[in-house]
């Protein structure tokens, strides 16, 4: 029961996960402009990427590869905040919306 | 089967990737391509069980080269003209060149004897001898440690070369130019909070790779990069490339590896011949004399040359 249980989160987290990647993606090649496309391709592929992982968790071989790949999300995490801070301030200097 | 499905999406997306990197207009985008391509090439190495080298390509082919190419493209925009569109013989012999390599490259790969001839399994029989469990690095820092101790030396030649574009009035002086960002903006944030962590997984690639996938160039490569995210956020400067422990720190990796090697000579049986009893803590003595010399290399090669003078 409880392998089942852990089999339907992994099934559901993770194409929840791919569904955010998907909009993301879409997002990314369809909105007009850069800040827009930053905003759909930073938040859903975060959120996507630690429904992955999430879903991964049960699958883990031990609690050590499981901290490992909360770290990865945490590290996503901040450098994709971070780095898309910077691409909107230099959007916004340059004034330009290519 | 679904294996099969992946690795020709993925060859197919590499491929894909490597020929919009060839007809891209614009410069960055071009080297944007470059660094994506070396992230999907490791993908490919870990499908061909290489995670060593999938490392590699990451923290150099991808990383490294697209931090150079960018500084490089930056420094071109507004100054280089791209030369008129070639006229169709120039196409012709170009295109026949590349199918003549591609045709060669080919034919030489099918006619590699089954099984190829190797020395895998040479190196793995002598595992023992260095208590070492990664055969990569039993291969590169013990079997063929004269290759890497080269390596080192060539990388500091790569800087030499990169220094001597400097003007004379420049020499000695800090590399590149000086980097002011907002103290409190989003970089000298990710500045702060990503270096320790990237120090600590620096050398934990270094550590691990006794018995994992590792090694001293991969780990010196993320420092490198961390150090240079901390001077382009402004938090700290590039040192003056004439400071004394700058050009001792550049020379400490091939320094001690020639030493350990002498003494192979004196003590042992050749150049480089570690004593059995003694072999892992050499080692391990050499890679971490080899990941400072080569984080600080790589993040000077990174960080240009010399044009400041060294009292700026």
């Amino acid at each position: 029961m409880t392998t089942f249980a852990a089999n339907l989160l992994t099934v559901v987290a993770v194409s929840a996960g791919l569904f955010f990647f998907l909009a993301g993606t879409v997002g990314l090649l369809r909105f007009p402009d850069t800040l827009t496309r930053l905003h759909a391709i930073t938040k859903a592929d975060t959120l996507g990427l630690g429904l992955v992982v999430l879903g991964l968790l049960p699958r883990a071989a031990s609690p050590g590869v499981a901290l490992k790949l909360v770290g990865v999300w945490l590290l996503t995490l901040l450098a994709s905040g971070s780095v898309s801070q910077l691409i909107a301030r230099a959007v916004r200097r340059e004034g330009s919306s290519a | 089967m679904t294996a099969r499905l992946l690795d020709v999406g993925l060859v197919l997306v590499v491929l894909g990737m490597a020929a919009w990197i060839i007809v891209a207009r614009q410069t960055v985008a071009a080297v944007m391509g470059f660094v994506a391509y070396g992230l999907l090439l490791s993908l490919v190495w870990l499908r061909l069980g290489a995670p060593d080298v999938a490392l590699t390509e990451v923290a150099i082919g991808g990383g490294l080269s697209g931090v150079l190419m960018l500084g490089a493209a930056g420094r071109l925009r507004g100054v280089w003209q791209p030369p008129s569109e070639p006229g169709f013989p120039r196409r012709a012999v170009a295109a026949a060149l590349s199918a003549v390599v591609v045709v060669g490259l080919v034919v030489s790969l099918l006619s590699l004897p089954d099984p190829p001839p190797t020395l895998a399994l040479a190196a793995a029989a002598n595992a023992d001898a260095t208590t070492i469990g990664n055969p990569v690095t039993n291969v590169l820092m013990a079997f063929r440690a004269m290759d890497t101790m080269l390596e080192k030396v060539v990388l500091l030649l790569a800087l030499i070369g990169a220094w001597s574009l400097a003007p004379d009035r420049f020499w000695g002086g800090r590399p590149g130019q000086c980097h002011r960002a907002d103290p409190n903006g989003p970089l000298a944030f990710l500045a702060r909070v990503l270096t320790p962590v990237g120090i600590v997984v620096g050398f934990y690639v270094l550590w691990v790779s006794a018995e994992y996938p590792g090694g001293a160039f991969q780990g010196g490569t993320l420092l490198a990069a961390m150090w240079l995210l901390v001077m382009m956020a402004g938090l700290t400067d590039a040192p003056p490339t004439g400071r004394r422990w700058v050009r001792l720190i550049l020379i400490a990796g091939p320094a001690v590896f020639l030493l350990v090697g002498l003494g192979g000579m004196l003590l042992g049986d050749a150049f480089l011949a570690y004593p059995v009893a003694w072999a892992k803590p050499l080692i391990l003595a050499i890679e971490l004399a080899m990941i400072v010399t080569v984080a600080v290399t790589l993040g000077l090669l990174m960080a240009g040359v010399p044009e400041r003078s060294a009292r700026e």
